[in-house]
């Protein structure tokens, strides 16, 4: 089962940008775990883009304004949600920030 | 037919209900396929039973019924053709999942389905309401009247629940060791509030909501039963018989509550009580104490005192100590306040009422003036009880409470004008 973490935070979370992921990434790659996975640039940079009677609407900065926001995502492949959760509770933004875990629709 | 096939029929669907459920989930994989071949199930056996008579084990018969069912209908269907492999390999494979087998032999996999029920990755409500559709097979419009919600509300509420199931893959098991520590909990505190959703429920309420406690001890029954190491589990069992036993003597015939000091004892369930301290003796034998065999040792204390002045209330308050560090919450901790009150004296429970206004943690909260009124009237300070009891009559929110506290208003303003 594919799952993608979503590795939220609010504008504090963002100073932990460079700190890396103290091994949890050798661990999960280790194990088979892990996929694939990125940090993003701050919301800030973001483009937002819909289309609406054939119009490209374009706005600038995230799709929706929350306080907490997205950055940074993995993707994993795990037995079941209990294996997600527990990956996703190792990783260090889960403790300053927060982890949205999403399954993947099937391929 | 006979009544007498009619209550076998109903008796099993009480008994066995979950556990065919959850067998059919085991091997299928397929919630909603086999809440229907379960229904199926008990459907034949309405039709059977008369003329065939009540199986010996109506479980095995039952279960065995709804497995057919769901052959059959995977056999009709091409997408079932996957499935139906995994179910005939099931059938020459009946290996308990590290779960209880009963007498019969038949896997109960009660307890898998209790803590995937359970799960936290659900929110409360559909945890609530999925044990109660799918261990206790209340209906969807019987468990939307017990909490009130719309029909539709319920539906969509359970539907999305076993989406989430299927679609995030939570497993099916019953979570290895390590975990327990973290999920047991959580299956507990569902029952427990399935309990007290029955419990409160006003003596005029719908009879579902009032059966939910009889659904709450039986799933508690079975959850002991399937987890005889777990202490917590039995304990919690005790707590409910321990409640429960004193239910009729809760309400007067007006429908107001009645107080634990005021109850008439001679209405209470003695056979309740009684099983329930034999219960929780096995529980603290253990020597592994929690939350809930705490407070059942504490109703223990209640049940077991001729009147409430005959209560140890030495041992109340020392265990509410015991309570407040195992569970630590303000609540907890006005209730040790209460307790001390009565075994050291109204002074001493003053004092510890005190400390907790001070931190502020249960500002609004009526019980706490209320509480801190009835110790100062014991210490005959009226003028200050008064002003306190119309501090908590500002907060309160039932009308027989409101009614106690004017009563209690009544006397000490009648004593301090004297």
């Amino acid at each position: 089962m594919k799952y993608m973490l979503l590795i939220c935070g609010d504008e504090a979370a963002a100073a932990h940008a460079q700190d890396g992921c103290g091994g949890w990434d050798e661990e999960m790659q280790r194990r088979g775990v892990l996929q694939g996975a990125a940090g993003l640039r701050p919301p800030t940079d973001a483009t937002t883009v819909r289309v609406r009677e054939d119009k490209v609407l374009l706005s600038d900065g995230p799709f929706a304004e929350t306080k907490e926001q997205v950055g940074g995502f993995c993707l994993i492949e795990c037995a079941d949600l209990d294996e997600a959760i527990e990956v996703a509770s190792k990783h260090p933004a889960a403790s300053y920030g927060a982890i949205e875990i999403r399954p993947l629709l099937p391929a | 037919m006979t009544s007498e096939i009619e209550a076998a029929v109903a008796e099993a669907f009480r008994e066995e209900w979950g556990q065919v459920v959850a067998t059919l989930i085991g091997m299928t994989g397929d919630w909603d396929l086999a809440e229907e071949c379960a229904q199926d199930a008990f459907a034949l056996a309405l039709q059977r039973w008369p003329r065939d008579g009540v199986p010996r084990r109506p479980g095995a018969w039952l279960t065995t019924a709804a497995r057919n069912r769901a052959t059959d209908r995977l056999r009709r269907e091409a997408v079932g053709a996957a499935k139906l492999r995994e179910v005939a390999a099931m059938h020459h494979d009946l290996e308990p999942s590290g779960d209880g087998v009963d007498d019969s032999g038949v896997p109960d996999d009660r307890l898998r389905l209790m803590f995937t029920c359970c799960h936290p990755a659900l929110g409360l409500e559909s945890q609530v309401a999925l044990t109660l559709r799918t261990l206790a097979g209340l209906t969807t419009a019987e468990i939307a009247r017990a909490f009130l919600v719309g029909e539709q509300t319920m539906s969509k509420r359970l539907v999305r629940a076993k989406q989430k199931i299927r679609h995030a893959e939570i497993p099916y098991r019953v979570p290895p060791a390590h975990l327990l520590p973290e999920r047991t909990p959580a299956v507990l505190a569902v029952l427990y509030l399935l309990f007290n959703e029955g419990y409160s429920a006003a003596a005029g309420a719908d009879l579902v909501r009032q059966s939910l406690s009889a659904e709450a001890i039986r799933l508690a029954r079975v959850l002991a039963r399937l987890m005889p190491d777990e202490p917590e589990a039995i304990g919690l069992l005790a707590l409910m018989l321990l409640h429960d036993a004193r239910r009729d003597a809760r309400l007067d015939d007006s429908g107001d509550l009645v107080t634990l000091e005021d109850q008439d004892r001679g209405r209470w369930d003695f056979v309740e009580i009684a099983e329930g301290v034999a219960l929780l003796d096995g529980a603290l034998r253990r020597g592994r104490p929690g939350p809930y065999q705490v407070q059942a040792a504490i109703a223990a204390c209640h049940a077991t005192a001729t009147d409430a002045s005959d209560t140890d209330w030495t041992q109340v308050a020392a265990l509410y100590g015991q309570l407040a560090r195992l569970a630590p919450s303000p609540v907890v901790e006005l209730n040790r306040a209460v307790a001390v009150g009565m075994a050291d004296g109204p002074a001493a429970g003053l004092e510890l009422v005190e400390t907790l206004r001070a931190s502020g943690t249960l500002t609004g909260y009526h019980l706490l003036p209320a509480t801190r009124a009835d110790l100062l009237r014991r210490l005959g300070r009226d003028a200050e009880a008064a002003a306190a009891y119309r501090e908590a009559l500002e907060l309160v929110a039932t009308d027989t409470e409101r009614r106690y506290l004017h009563r209690r208003l009544a006397e000490t303003t009648d004593r301090s004008s004297c």
